[in-house]
C-alpha cells in the first residue's frame, strides 16, 4: 500500500551533482535540478527561447521576485546592527520596534540564545495576535511555542505521537495533495500516511464521507491517532467553512484523534466570500464538552502570508487541551534546541505590524495574483486544462488532461506524465512549475503546481500547452 | 509565566465547565497521555537548561516582583551564551548580516567596502537575492564553497569539498540529523554510540531518544581530562556483549572538561576507530577556543588526512562547527555546519532527505557563518577593527580561564583541571558524606543539592557534574567562564564563601553546627 501522497522530495533542486548520481530517479524531483542548471546556462550566454528562468514552482514569494517588506528588513537590520539606529534615514517606528525587541533579547543582543519555548515577551504578543484574530477567545502562553518555523513544531508534535513501540504503528490522516514536507516527516518518524482525498469537483472540498473512508482503510493496518488538515489548503487553495471546520472537530471527536492544523496561509485568502476562520475559535465556539476535550496544534509562520519570509524560519505552534504532563516533556523536548533570534523577531513584525498612523504604514503587501478570474479563465479555455477557483494559498493546482500519446510518451522517457509535462514546459520555456505527483494526486490524474505571479507565467504556460496539446493529439 | 512549571491549557475549566464535562458522563481520556506518547522522548533530559535553570528563571521572577533574596541578580553562568553575558558581538558580522537583510544599505558610506562584498556574494546566492527565501536544504552553494575554502585553509591545504558541507541550525541539529541515520539494529545488534564521560547532554540526550545503546568511556581528570585509548578499547569491548558498537563521538575542545586533544591523541583515536569500524563524530564548535598556549587546535579530518590514503579514504568522519561560540558568539543565529567525509551515498541519499524535511536551515545564520569562516584579509579595510575585537574577546576569555583555574584550585575541597579551551571550568568538588545522605533523603543527586543551596544563597546557577556524568563517587558542577571579568571574579569569590560555608555546615559533627558571628556576618 504505497502512501497515496508524495514519496518525491520538493527540494530535489537542490542536491547536488555527486549525490543525483546515487539516487533512484523516482525518488527525485529532477525539475528542480534542471532549473538551476538552465539558470546557470543563461548566464553563461547559452540561447535559448526565452533570456530569464522563471521557477514558480516552490510558494516562495522572494523566489519569484516579491521584494520583502522594508519595515521587516529595516527593523531585523538594527536589531542586527544596533548603530543604525542613531541614523535619522530609518523611520521612527522601525527605530522603536528594534529597540522594543533588542529589549527582549539577553544581553540586548540578537545574539544570545532565546529561551525554550520561546522570549516570553513575544509570546504574550502571540497570543493578544491570536485572542484578537479570533475575537476574543484567550490564549496562553503557556501553550504556545515558538519554533525555526512552523515545520519544525510540526516534526516535534509528530515525533510525541508516533509511536513506534506500538503494534500496529501510528497512523496519520492527511490530505491528498498535501504538503510534501509534512507527509515525509511522518514517514521518518516511523508513522503511516493515510490518504483523505480532496474534493477536486467541488474546489478540493474536504468531505467528511471520505475521512470515515480513509479512517476505514487504516483498519488492520496502522492504528489512525492524527488527523492532519491544512487549512488554507495547500497546494489547494481551499478554505474551509466554519460548518465543515464544526464537522471535522466533530469526526475528530468521535474518532479519539488528535488534531494538527497547518494554518499558515491563514493570511491568503483571497475571495471576499471565504473567510478564514481558525480551528481553535471555532473548537471554542463550539463550547463543552468538545471545547474542554478535543486535543489540538495550529500552526503559524512567518514563511507565507503577507511576509513571506521564509528562509528567516519563524513559527510557532498553540497546543490545546494537551496533558500537562505532556506539556511539561514537550517543553524538555523543545529545550534541546532553541530556536532562531531572527524568526521570533519577525514573527513580531509579522502579527504586530504598523497601524494607521506609524511612519511606515501602509506596509506594501505581497500581491498575488492567483487569485485573478481572468487566470481561471484562460486556463479553463484552454483544451486539455482545468483549474478550481483558488480561493487562498500559495498555488494554482490546475489539472491536465493529458491525450494518451502523451501518456505513453512520458511511460517510454521513464517518467511520470505530470513530470514530463512540466519537464518539457521547463526546456522549452525557462518555464519551471511543480508537478503534481509531489503533492499527491488520484490514481490516474495529473496536475502541475505553481505559484501564479506575472502575466509572463500565464503566457508561457499557455502558449506551451496549446503546442503540447497538439504534439500529442 | 513559568514554563515548564506549572503549564495550563487553553480553555482553563472553570467550575461549571469541569462540571458540564463530568455530566457528559466519565471524565474524558485524552489521545496523549505519558503513557501513549512516544515512549522515546519520555526519558528525554538536558541538563543545561533543566530544573536548576527553571529555578533559577523562578527566583529571578521573584526578585523582579520586588522578593528579597541573599543576593540582587541571578547569574546565570550554566549556558554558553556569551552575549547575554556581555560580550559584544563583531561589529563586522554584523554589518555583513544588516546589508544582507536590508540590501538597501548597501549604498550607504556607513558600510566598508569589505563587508558590502560579502553582502553581494551572499545574496547572489539566495533565491530572489534574499534572505527570505528558502535555500536549498544542504545549505546556499556558495557559503558551502566558503566553507570549504575556510577548512582548507584551516587543514593547511588538506583539499576539502563542498559537496560534503552541509549548513545546519546550530551544531546540534547536524549532530542529531546524524545520529538518527546510524542508529538501527535490534537487541545486541542494536546501535551503541560512545560518547565521552562527561559529555555535553545532547548526546545523552539524542541517544536515549533515537534507542540507541549509550557506551561511556571516561576521560582521565587526573590527567587533565585526556583521552585514554586504553580506556576507550576497554568500553568498546565491554560494550560489544550487548550491542553493535558503530558512533564514537568526540568533542574536542572538551565540553564540560575544556581540554583540547594533542595531534597523538586523535591519531589513536582515529586508528582505533580505522580498526573497529566506527563512524567518528567530531564536535569542533570550541575549535576558536584554545587558551592554553600548550595547546593546538588539529581538526580531525586534518589529522585523518595526515595519515594517509588508507585511513582517509575510509574513516567516516562527520565534523561540527557552529556560529554559537568561539569569538563571535552568535547563539541566537542558530549557524552551524557539517563536513562528513566516506559516508556510503545510500546513507547520504538518505541523509538529503531527512535535510529536507526541516526545509532549510536559517539563512541568516548561514549568512553568519560565512562571515566566520570569511573574515576581513589582511589588506581589507575592515582588517584591523575585526582583529582587534577578535584578540580582545579571545584574550579576555583566555584570562578568565586562567583566574577561574586559579580561584578555584584556591579551594578547599574543590580542583579544577586547567581550561585548556571552550568555555567552562568543570571543578571537582568534594561533598561530605552527610551532604550526600541529604541528597539521597531528597532523591536529588548530591551535586544537584549543591547547585541548588549555592543558587538560592548566592543567586549563581550552574549546572551539576551529574547531568554531564562523571565517575561514580565523584561530584562536579559546570560554570561558564563568560560573564565580565569583574563580576566573574565576584562571583568566583562567593562560590568559594559558599563552599567553604558548605563544607562546614555539612561536616561530620555530633552537634548542630553553630555558626560563629564572623560567618554570620558573611551569609
Amino acid at each position: 500500500d504505497r502512501h497515496g501522497a508524495a514519496a518525491g522530495l520538493t527540494q530535489g533542486w537542490h542536491l547536488s551533482h555527486t549525490t543525483r548520481q546515487n539516487i533512484r530517479n523516482s525518488e527525485l524531483a529532477p525539475l528542480g535540478m534542471r532549473a538551476w542548471q538552465i539558470k546557470d546556462e543563461l548566464r553563461q550566454g547559452a540561447r535559448k527561447p526565452y533570456k530569464e528562468l522563471i521557477d514558480v514552482s516552490s510558494a516562495d514569494p522572494h523566489r519569484a521576485g516579491v521584494k520583502p517588506l522594508s519595515f521587516v528588513r529595516q527593523v531585523l537590520a538594527v536589531c542586527y546592527y544596533p548603530q543604525l539606529a542613531k541614523s535619522d534615514k530609518l523611520p521612527a517606528d522601525v527605530r522603536q520596534r528594534a529597540q522594543r525587541l533588542l529589549g527582549t533579547c539577553a544581553g540586548g543582543s540578537a545574539g544570545s540564545y532565546c529561551p525554550a519555548g520561546g522570549i516570553p515577551e513575544i509570546i504574550d504578543i502571540v497570543c493578544e495576535f491570536i485572542s484578537r484574530r479570533d475575537d476574543g477567545v484567550p490564549s496562553y502562553p503557556e501553550n504556545i511555542f515558538i519554533t525555526s518555523g512552523a515545520q519544525r513544531a510540526f516534526v516535534e508534535i509528530l515525533n510525541i505521537l508516533v509511536n513506534t513501540l506500538r503494534s500496529p504503528i501510528t497512523g496519520v490522516l492527511t490530505p491528498c495533495p498535501s504538503y510534501p514536507p509534512g507527509n515525509m516527516a511522518v514517514v521518518m518518524l516511523g508513522g503511516a500516511v493515510v490518504p483523505y482525498y480532496l474534493d477536486e469537483e467541488q474546489g478540493w472540498e474536504l468531505k467528511i464521507d471520505e475521512l470515515h473512508r480513509a479512517l476505514e482503510s487504516a483498519k488492520g493496518v496502522c492504528d489512525p491517532t492524527v488527523l492532519y488538515v491544512i487549512n488554507p489548503g495547500n497546494p489547494t487553495g481551499h478554505v474551509q467553512s466554519r460548518k465543515s471546520i464544526e464537522e471535522v472537530i466533530r469526526f475528530a471527536s468521535e474518532k479519539r484523534l488528535f488534531l494538527m492544523v497547518d494554518e499558515v496561509y491563514q493570511d491568503s485568502v483571497f475571495e471576499q466570500e471565504s473567510r478564514f476562520v481558525s480551528y481553535k475559535k471555532v473548537l471554542a465556539e463550539m463550547g463543552p464538552p468538545l471545547s474542554h476535550t478535543v486535543e489540538m496544534a495550529s500552526f503559524h509562520s512567518v514563511s507565507k502570508g503577507f511576509i513571506g519570509e521564509c528562509g528567516l524560519r519563524g513559527g510557532y505552534v498553540e497546543l490545546v487541551n494537551v496533558d500537562p504532563s505532556v506539556m511539561r516533556n514537550l517543553y524538555t523536548l523543545m529545550s534541546r534546541d532553541a530556536s532562531t533570534t531572527t524568526g521570533q523577531l519577525a514573527l513580531d513584525l509579522m502579527i504586530n505590524p504598523p497601524q494607521p498612523g506609524d511612519p511606515s504604514y501602509p506596509l506594501t503587501a505581497i500581491t498575488l495574483h492567483i487569485s485573478d478570474l481572468r487566470v481561471l479563465e484562460v486556463l479553463n479555455s484552454l483544451p486539455g486544462i482545468s483549474c478550481q477557483p483558488v480561493k487562498g494559498g500559495g498555488y494554482a493546482l490546475p489539472r491536465l488532461h493529458l491525450p494518451p500519446g502523451a501518456i505513453q510518451k512520458a511511460k517510454e522517457v521513464g517518467m511520470l506524465p505530470d513530470y514530463f509535462y512540466c519537464s518539457r514546459l521547463l526546456e522549452e520555456t525557462e518555464l519551471c512549475v511543480g508537478a503534481g505527483s509531489e503533492n499527491g494526486q488520484r490514481e490516474s490524474t495529473y496536475h502541475i503546481r505553481y505559484r501564479q505571479s506575472s502575466d509572463e507565467v500565464l503566457r508561457r504556460l499557455t502558449s506551451f500547452h496549446i503546442q503540447f496539446m497538439k504534439d500529442f493529439s | 509565566m513559568s514554563r515548564g512549571a506549572d503549564p495550563k491549557w487553553a480553555g482553563p475549566p472553570t467550575a461549571e465547565a469541569t462540571a458540564e464535562t463530568r455530566d457528559a458522563g466519565k471524565l474524558r481520556e485524552k489521545i496523549l497521555t505519558m503513557e501513549t506518547l512516544n515512549p522515546h522522548v519520555k526519558a528525554v533530559e538536558y541538563a543545561v537548561r533543566g530544573p536548576i535553570v527553571i529555578k533559577a528563571g523562578d527566583i529571578e521572577r521573584r526578585l523582579q516582583q520586588g522578593v528579597k533574596q541573599p543576593f540582587t541578580e541571578v547569574i546565570k553562568a550554566n549556558i554558553g551564551d556569551a552575549h547575554a553575558m556581555g560580550q559584544q558581538p563583531i561589529t563586522f558580522l554584523r554589518q555583513v548580516v544588516a546589508l544582507c537583510c536590508f540590501p538597501e544599505l548597501l549604498d550607504s558610506p556607513a558600510f566598508p567596502d569589505d563587508a558590502k562584498q560579502r553582502a553581494q556574494r551572499i545574496l547572489q546566492g539566495c533565491g530572489g537575492h534574499s534572505l527570505g527565501s528558502y535555500s536549498a536544504s544542504q545549505g546556499v552553494e556558495c557559503i558551502r564553497q566558503d566553507i570549504a575554502a575556510y577548512i582548507e585553509q584551516r587543514d593547511q591545504g588538506i583539499p576539502a569539498d563542498w559537496n560534503n558541507i552541509y549548513l545546519t541550525t546550530g551544531a546540534s541539529d547536524g549532530i542529531m540529523s546524524i545520529l538518527k541515520l546510524l542508529v538501527s539494529g535490534q537487541g545486541s545488534s542494536r546501535t551503541g554510540v560512545m560518547i565521552p564521560i562527561p559529555q555535553y547532554p545532547l548526546y545523552s540526550a539524542a541517544i536515549s531518544e533515537l534507542e540507541a545503546v549509550q557506551i561511556n568511556y571516561y576521560l582521565d581528570e587526573a590527567n587533565c581530562w585526556a583521552l585514554d585509548i586504553g580506556e576507550l578499547r576497554r568500553a568498546y569491548r565491554a560494550a560489544k556483549q550487548h550491542c553493535q558498537p558503530r558512533v564514537l563521538c568526540i568533542i574536542n575542545p572538551g565540553n564540560p572538561t575544556g581540554q583540547v586533544q594533542s595531534k597523538k591523541c586523535i591519531e589513536e583515536v582515529l586508528h582505533f576507530a580505522y580498526e573497529e569500524n566506527l563512524f567518528v563524530m567530531s564536535d569542533e564548535v570550541y575549535q576558536d577556543n584554545v587558551y592554553s598556549p600548550d595547546c593546538q587546535f588539529h581538526s580531525f579530518k586534518k589529522v585523518l588526512y595526515e595519515m594517509g590514503p588508507e585511513y582517509s579514504s575510509s574513516v567516516e568522519l562527520a565534523s561540527f562547527h557552529s556560529t554559537s561560540k568561539g569569538y563571535t558568539g552568535e547563539c541566537g543565529f542558530r549557524g552551524g555546519y557539517m563536513e562528513i567525509l566516506n559516508m556510503d551515498p545510500e546513507v547520504k541519499a538518505q541523509l538529503v532527505k531527512l535535510l529536507s524535511v526541516r526545509l532549510c536551515p536559517p539563512v541568516s545564520g548561514q549568512a553568519a557563518m560565512d562571515v566566520i569562516v570569511n573574515p576581513p584579509r589582511r589588506h581589507e579595510a575592515s582588517y584591523t577593527q575585526f582583529t582587534k575585537e577578535k584578540n580582545s574577546v579571545l584574550g579576555a576569555l583566555a584570562e578568565k580561564a586562567k583566574m577561574t583555574e586559579q580561584i578555584l584550585n584556591s579551594v578547599p575541597g574543590m580542583k579544577c583541571n586547567p581550561v585548556q579551551g571552550a568555555m567552562y571550568a568543570f571543578p571537582q568538588i568534594f561533598i561530605p558524606p552527610r551532604a550526600v545522605q541529604e541528597a539521597q533523603a531528597l532523591s536529588v543527586a548530591p551535586d544537584m543539592l549543591y547547585c541548588l543551596k549555592l543558587l538560592e544563597e548566592t543567586g549563581i546557577c550552574v549546572v551539576p557534574g551529574s547531568g554531564f556524568g562523571q565517575q561514580e563517587g565523584t561530584y562536579h558542577f559546570r560554570m561558564t567562564i563568560l560573564p565580565s571579568a569583574e563580576k566573574l571574579k565576584v562571583l568566583l569569590e562567593k562560590v568559594r564563601d559558599f563552599h567553604l560555608r558548605f563544607l562546614q555546615e555539612y561536616s561530620p559533627q555530633e552537634a548542630p553546627v553553630r555558626r560563629t558571628s564572623q560567618e554570620h556576618s558573611e551569609t
